[in-house]
């Protein structure tokens, strides 16, 4: 009681439940904020500097954007720029990722979330994590001096080039199977038990438990996965700078032959992300169109990482919908 | 997710197998299970043989023979001084000894650069008169070697080693051939001489020793562009600049934006845009932040990121290119794992910690600082940890940015030129000749170890965090 008859006195008789101004409390909150929205203001800024510059390379007289997305050949010392050939090589190296990687890390979520023990799970998951953690630079030393050199010395040298294709995307399919098979482990893992006891109970075996129940029952979860893999994939850069070569796949459709030249995994192809990182490296002097067209290069890119982005995220929450 | 009435059949005994049939079928449904199981485990194996051969590649150039021709052989050197071979070596060389050697063997002008780099003795010149030194230290741009101090024991010892024995390295082996079968390495180099491939020398000079590129030497010596003497010491501290700016960068960022998602935000459209936006920037490509960094920090900033604004004269770096323009764009590419990261740890809290301290009349912040953060700290600082080993191993965003590959002197603040591991892997992976193979193992195995270090740290973070909270 006496306390309360202070605090009565103290407000001059009347007791107030207004809130007291805290300038700190709000400072902070600002500055909070402030980091918050910074998130922002770099995506902006990404789309800004992308935007300004790819737009300074399409007002060049040499350059029109019809030619850009249109064109097959990547010749920028001859005027040559139709994008094609770095977006061949970009989506040929990550499809032959993909083919490595999905059934590797498929298998392996399967296997860790319906076969292994405790322990054997234990012991693989961060072996599997290991690969994440290495830096790209040394899966590009990697398929330079391993793989490269096996491939050429299993298929003949004379038809695997120094620098191929074949090489860049196994290694990245490596790259990114524990992308893979860390989200689909944890899309089967969601999928409740009483799925499964209920096909054991009709005496199906492991596999058909495994392959008709789980994995359709987890199948957006596990999509999501490969959609998150395939995006990584695409943006992926020291590997494709170091294994994949220096020149893009100039091509005309119709004139060359599709199978031994267009898509002839032998042989290197320059990617989207070789360009720039090739590009750049050294001193590029600002406002020339080798520095303007790495912007139009790094813009779609950053389109067609985002579109795969936003697909797994849409395949994430069917997925959550389903089971939360 | 809708079931749908299947259709029905006249008899119900035609849905079913007959017992005969599920038995008949048995024996095939388990053979097909066991060979699945065994795929699975075969993929899971791949993965595993994968990192196994990815290691074994690195560990296998680090280390072999090789076959070295010195100019001149370290053991005449030290003859030549009137020292025993048998018991001293170029390493024990008293100091005014191995300038002694240097200053018989370069040639004047070498040595004036080598002294003009940095000298020799605090006190007295080795190669230029007192006059001209005065003369260029007062110039427009005196040279580095008018500030610094004097070379230091293994300065002096490196430089004997490049300019007076000049080892060449004529030719290497890996390291498990080199266990296993050093006589073929042997008979290689013996058919390359009569080959005639080293016109320059004759087989006995040439020695064939066990060589680790990956020794205390390298680590500690400047970048060089001959290989057998190159070093990562201008790359490891490049390399540690870049991860106190990321830090001081993204901590208090990615904490302040983690704090406000979680204890401030209330559901708004502004605030689901930032979520979103959050998540959709951690699957931007790192090459697309170095653009970004080109575009912003090296050439919008120029005159911050070079440090002409802070000086009246002479700039430190003549462009953007430094390491902080560098450290920002790390410290961009990690905000979001950092936020994302944080945002886990604090939503780990319970919210029983929360009310108490708003019932007991605190501000939101005071609870937060007092009460939600000491509990959140390990989490945060586990995830901080995973992602500035992410930014220490990018190199694309290094390579947009401009980090140069042949930098030899250390860089000495945030203004400085500079080259990092990654940079340098990338740069030796790129050469064709077999040595430099064998120093970007070297520098792979230096940088694998160093995020096995800072892991090794987030695991042990993490294994006292999850005792405490049991």
């Amino acid at each position: 009681m006496a306390t309360e008859e202070r605090a009565l006195q103290q407000s001059g008789g009347q007791q107030t439940f207004k809130r007291r101004p805290r300038p700190g409390e709000l400072a902070i909150r600002g500055f909070l904020f402030f980091c918050g929205v910074l998130s922002i203001a770099t995506t902006l800024g990404i789309v800004y500097e992308l935007g300004k510059e790819s737009l300074l390379f399409f007002q060049d007289d040499r350059v029109s954007i019809g030619e850009f997305f249109t064109t097959t050949i990547w010749q920028p010392q001859a005027g040559g720029f139709g994008i094609w050939p770095l977006v061949l090589g970009t989506l040929y190296i990550s499809f032959i990722a993909m083919l490595v990687a999905v059934p590797i890390g498929l298998a392996a979520a399967i296997y860790l979330s319906e076969y292994a023990s405790n322990r054997v799970r234990g012991f693989l998951k961060p072996v599997l994590e290991v690969l994440v953690g290495i830096p790209t630079v040394v899966y590009g030393f990697f398929a330079l001096t391993f793989m490269t050199p096996l491939l050429r010395s299993l298929l003949g040298s004379n038809v695997v080039g120094f620098f191929n294709v074949l090489s860049a995307g196994i290694v990245i399919g490596i790259l990114i199977v524990p992308l893979i098979s860390s989200l689909a482990e944890d899309a089967l893992r969601a999928v409740p038990d009483s799925l499964r006891q209920a096909a054991y109970a009709l005496g199906a075996s492991k596999l058909e438990v495994s392959t008709r129940v789980v994995v359709p029952a987890a199948l957006s979860g596990i999509a999501a996965g490969f959609v998150v893999a395939m995006s990584r994939a695409v943006g992926e850069t020291m590997v494709v700078t170091l294994a994949s070569g220096a020149s893009p796949r100039n091509f005309m459709l119709g004139e060359d032959s599709l199978f031994s030249y267009i898509l002839n995994p032998f042989q290197g192809a320059q990617a989207m992300t070789g360009y720039v990182a090739i590009t750049a490296n050294g001193d590029l002097g600002y406002n020339t169109i080798d520095y303007n067209s790495i912007f139009a290069i790094g813009l779609t890119l950053f389109f067609m990482t985002l579109g795969l982005n936003s697909l797994s995220r849409r395949f994430v929450r069917r997925f959550r919908q389903v089971y939360e | 997710m809708s079931i749908e009435a299947p259709e029905r059949p006249g008899r119900v005994e035609d849905l079913y197998p007959s017992e005969q049939e599920y038995i008949g079928h048995l024996g095939r449904r388990l053979r097909k299970a066991a060979v699945f199981r065994l795929f699975c485990l075969a993929m899971l194996s791949i993965a595993v043989l994968a990192l196994a051969t990815l290691l074994y590649t690195i560990i296998n150039d680090s280390f072999g023979l090789v076959a070295i021709v010195n100019e001149n052989d370290p053991e005449g050197i030290v003859a030549g001084l009137g020292h025993d071979p048998e018991e001293v070596g170029l390493e024990n060389l008293e100091y005014d000894e191995l300038v002694g050697l240097l200053e018989g063997t370069v040639s004047s002008g070498v040595g004036r650069r080598l002294e003009r780099d940095q000298r020799f003795y605090e006190d007295r010149l080795v190669f230029e008169s007192d006059a001209t030194w005065a003369e260029i230290c007062t110039s427009d741009a005196p040279p580095s070697g008018c500030t610094l101090g004097p070379r230091g024991q293994s300065d002096i010892l490196a430089l004997v080693f490049e300019r007076v024995v000049v080892p060449d390295v004529i030719a290497t082996y890996e390291l498990i051939p080199s266990l296993f079968s050093p006589e073929v390495f042997e008979e290689e180099v013996a058919a390359a001489f009569e080959a005639g491939r080293f016109p320059d020398h004759t087989p006995d000079q040439a020695a064939i020793e066990w060589r680790s590129w990956f020794n205390p030497t390298f680590l500690t010596t400047p970048q060089n562009s001959t290989p057998e003497i190159a070093g990562i010491r201008t790359a490891i501290i490049g390399s540690a600049w870049l991860v106190v700016i990321t830090l001081l960068f993204a901590v208090p960022v990615g904490v302040g934006a983690a704090i406000y998602l979680v204890e401030y935000a209330k559901p708004s459209r502004l605030n689901d845009f930032i979520q979103t936006n959050i998540n959709n920037l951690a699957g931007v490509p790192s090459i697309i932040y170095g653009m970004l960094g080109l575009a912003i920090f090296v050439r919008v900033l120029e005159p911050f990121t070079s440090g002409a604004i802070f000086t009246d004269g002479v700039p430190p770096s003549d462009n953007g290119r430094t390491v902080i323009a560098a450290g920002l764009t790390l410290g961009l590419l990690t905000l979001p794992v950092v936020i994302i990261s944080a945002q886990e740890a604090l939503k780990s809290v319970p919210n029983s910690l929360r009310h108490a301290g708003l019932a007991l009349g605190a501000t939101r912040w005071q609870t937060v600082r007092s009460q939600i953060l000491p509990v959140a700290l390990p989490g945060i600082l586990t995830g901080t940890i995973l992602a500035v080993a992410r930014a220490v191993g990018e190199t694309a965003p290094l390579i947009l940015v401009g980090a140069a590959s042949f930098i030899t002197t250390d860089p000495t603040g945030p203004f400085s030129k500079f080259t990092a591991l990654p940079i340098q892997i990338f740069q030796w992976t790129s050469f064709p000749q077999q040595e430099f193979r064998h120093i970007a193992a070297a520098a792979s195995l230096a940088l694998l170890l160093l995020l096995l270090t800072l892991n090794a740290a987030a695991v042990i973070l993490r294994n006292r965090y999850s005792r405490r909270a049991e």
